[in-house]
């Protein structure tokens, strides 16, 4: 019964959202407010029927309904609850409804704190936002429903893919479809400004709250699956260069380049048709994404529920949004005049090489990502494109990004003088050179990689803190104006830092990084590095629904044991699918990471054991990028009406010139 | 019931990506031939070089560098002689001849041309007449005449 409800809440919305589409469009281009007012109750009934269908399977999933199909295919009722969760998103028609979700969600929010955008504007937003939920409605309803029902129902389901079972990557999902999604958001604003045929500071102050809290999100799940990798793929690598993985990190470069340049169309007037393009390229690479990921056109490790017929659905959408936005773009980009006026050393050049670098590589990795399709297509060669491409053609981008970014940072508007500005740095620039001589010096024979990572991130993170410590001024009182400094920068700070603390995260690990392969008898110790590993035990251990395999390893230091892990081998027999659990002692400068392998004929079992230097940091300088975002997201500017700002300003702070 | 299962589990797990016995004796052969893993595809799985996939293919590919190595081959000998037999595929790393110019191509090509578009369009902002910046248009004078108004 709750199903069939779940089921007609969702067509319900499907229509909902048709009206949605239409109705303000026309009442915008009208004049008619009681036909734009439309949009705002249908934008809340919308989000309210489609989280009451979402909620109707969960309970399914909840309760092992295993009359509904989907719930057949991916529970069982072994399944601990966390993971029967989980797994309504844990395939694809699950995924698609919570995809819907959270799209309306977002549709509902624009209608709900919209107050104080222009009634044409948000009526229109709210009409293409409600578009792209009727292309992804009808792609659910007609090929991809999640309420069908067996006939027959069997007496228990088929279970969740174990690499899913798994905190890490339950989570991951729903992170990165709110990032997904909410470049939605920015899309929608960037095409009904297109319509509206207006882009001032107004409009690059709306859209940049959305296009930081998708980045935001975004952060966190590729954050997520990245941990994810590390900890259960068994190698301790942290980045594949998937295709699945680049899906989601093409939309991250670009909503990073999107946030960036919407801070000059805030602030300066210029860069207008650049922003709107890069807001509808994002939602294209978010497309994109998905279709990677749910085609199976490209291979990958983590594809799941891939169907090529699904991917055409999603081509078609992918055609019809992105056609759509271009064309419109292309016939009014040219009416949207830039006013600033900066010169060629600023913060605005400086936020254009920004932009330069973060498209420029997107667009490494979205060519990489897609050659071995197109090799086969037009050239007749099968391929491939792995990692060694990416790290050799995207890494460089990266590498002059972080290299100018605090420099760009600290430059004041309109018109700078470098040495000025510099002078700050300068400090900072010598104690990053000392820290990667340092590091050159303590490693021997090494590549440069090191060094370079440990110059760049210690230069990212002194730089951010120098420039808190410029902008808080002069005398007795800076404590106080550092405090008093608006959210906004401290977040800029604070998220510029992390991206220094993830450089040197994966410089640590791709550089230093120690491996032992050995046969290891049980009780025998042996020295990896400088740690003690011993392979005490290994037993049979029976946990809720799987078998595991599961070793006792002790890391020790001086003769003193100070940590003990449990790797582990599991199998899930209803999947009938093993997998691998490392056993990872954390740690703030290393971790030490241990495999279990099989047991050897000459009795022992295979074990492999890493050092990583600095891996923690990786995801700690993700998690401190988002904190930056979220601190960003909280400034009292994105939430006082347009142009009460210049008036109500902190009076200690600072101006940047 | 359980004791069968856990029997047909240990059986049917399957051999973990590069045992102990397969490691060469000499430390520097090895390095080389992880090495030379680590570029190559395994062709029947995702996308995981035969130094991290299990698969049997990945083992006996595995297995077939370090022959080639102990039979005295260089990297790109051990390399040419796999692709010679399993095809362009197995090369993580593409080819950069023919087409594949493109690709390695591509990254550096789009940077010039996005400096060259983006020199221009500063060039041009620079350029502007200095008054332009403050003053408003009769629209705008208008729209902020009204708001005043309200």
């Amino acid at each position: 019964m709750i199903t069939e409800l779940g089921h007609f809440a969702l067509v319900l919305a499907f229509a909902v959202a048709i009206v949605q589409m239409i109705v303000p469009l026309v009442g915008a281009q009208k004049g008619w407010r009681s036909w734009m007012a439309v949009a705002e109750p249908a934008a809340t009934a919308q989000f309210l029927l489609t989280a009451f269908a979402f909620a109707a399977l969960t309970y399914a999933f909840v309760v092992s309904d295993f009359s509904l199909r989907l719930v057949f295919l991916n529970s069982h009722t072994d399944k601990p609850m966390l993971y029967k969760v989980t797994g309504v998103w844990g395939n694809h028609e699950g995924s698609l409804l919570l995809w819907v979700v959270i799209l309306t969600l977002f549709g509902a929010m624009a209608a709900w704190f919209g107050g104080n955008l222009p009634p044409t504007l948000r009526a229109r937003v709210l009409a293409v936002q409600s578009s792209v939920a009727v292309a992804f409605f009808a792609f659910m309803i007609f090929t991809s429903n999640p309420f069908l029902r067996l006939a027959v129902p069997p007496f228990d389901g088929q279970d969740l893919n174990p690499l899913l079972q798994d905190p890490g990557l339950a989570f991951h999902p729903p992170f990165l479809y709110l990032g997904y999604v909410g470049l939605s958001m920015s899309f929608s604003f960037a095409v009904a400004a297109l319509i509206e045929g207006r882009v001032d500071a107004a409009w690059g102050r709306w859209v940049r709250p959305w296009a930081l809290a998708a980045w935001l999100f975004l952060t966190i799940g590729i954050g997520l699956g990245s941990w994810w990798a590390y900890y259960e793929l068994g190698w301790g690598g942290f980045w594949f260069w998937d295709p699945v993985e680049n899906a989601s990190f093409m939309p991250w470069l670009i909503a990073a380049a999107l946030l960036h340049s919407a801070i000059v169309v805030e602030k300066r007037e210029a860069l207008k048709s650049w922003t709107i393009l890069l807001a509808i390229l994002a939602f294209g690479f978010s497309l994109i994404g998905t279709f990677i990921v749910r085609s199976g056109v490209l291979t990958s490790v983590h594809a799941f529920a891939n169907d090529p017929e699904r991917g055409v659905w999603i081509l078609l959408i992918l055609g019809i949004f992105m056609g759509g936005a271009l064309t419109l773009y292309a016939f009014r980009a040219g009416t949207m005049e830039a006013k600033g006026v900066f010169s060629l050393v600023s913060r605005e050049s400086a936020l254009v090489m920004n932009n330069l670098l973060l498209a420029v590589g997107c667009f490494v990795v979205f060519i990489g990502t897609i050659w071995p399709l197109v090799a086969e297509l037009f050239l007749d060669r099968t391929l491939s494109v792995g990692p060694p491409f990416f790290e050799m053609a995207f890494t460089p981008f990266m590498v002059v990004l972080a290299a100018i970014l605090p420099l760009g940072s600290v430059l004041p508007w309109k018109r700078a003088k470098l040495g000025k500005q510099a002078k700050a740095l300068w400090p900072v620039f010598f104690v990053a050179l000392a820290l990667a001589a340092l590091a050159w010096a303590m490693q021997t024979g090494r590549s440069a990689l090191g060094p370079v990572g440990v110059f760049l991130g210690a230069w990212l993170v002194f730089g951010a803190i120098a420039e808190l410590w410029t902008r808080s001024g002069k005398g007795e009182a800076r404590l106080r104006r550092l405090k008093n400094l608006p959210r906004a920068d401290w977040g800029k700070a604070v998220a510029h830092a992390g991206f220094g603390i993830t450089c040197l995260g994966i410089a640590g690990l791709m550089a230093w990084e120690v491996e032992d392969i050995r046969v290891a008898q049980i009780g025998e110790t042996y020295t990896v590095g400088n740690i003690e590993v011993t392979l005490q035990d290994v037993q049979q251990v029976q946990g809720p629904n799987y078998i595991s395999t599961m070793g006792f390893v002790a890391f020790g230091r001086d003769g003193e044991q100070f940590s003990q892990v449990t790797p582990e081998k599991r199998i899930y027999p209803v999947a009938s699918m093993p997998t691998t659990e490392a056993g990872i002692a954390n740690g703030f400068l290393r971790d030490v990471y241990v495999v279990l392998g099989d047991p050897q004929s000459s009795g022992g079992w295979a074990v492999r054991t890493y050092i990583k230097p600095l891996a923690n940091w990786i995801w700690a300088g993700c998690i401190i990028m988002s904190l930056g975002g979220a601190l960003s997201l909280t400034d009292r500017r994105f939430r006082v009406a347009a142009g009460a700002r210049r008036t109500r300003r902190t009076p200690d702070a600072v101006p940047a010139e | 019931m359980i004791r069968a299962l856990l029997i047909w589990v240990l059986l049917a797990t399957p051999v973990l990506a590069l045992d102990p016995s397969e490691l060469l004796q000499d430390p520097v052969l090895e390095d080389r031939a992880r090495e030379i893993s680590k570029g190559l595809r395994c062709p029947v799985c995702q996308n995981e070089s035969i130094d991290e996939s299990n698969a049997t293919v990945a083992q006996d590919l595995r297995a077939l560098v370090r022959e080639r190595l102990l039979a005295g081959d260089s990297n790109t000998e051990v390399v040419d002689f796999v692709v010679d037999r399993y095809g362009e595929y197995v090369l993580l790393n593409p080819q950069t001849t023919g087409a594949n110019l493109a690709l390695w191509l591509a990254g550096p090509a789009m940077l010039l041309l996005g400096a060259g578009v983006a020199g221009v369009y500063i060039r041009r902002r620079d350029a502007q007449p200095k008054e332009q910046a403050g003053v408003l248009s009769k629209e705008e004078a208008a729209r902020l005449s009204k708001i005043l108004d309200d």
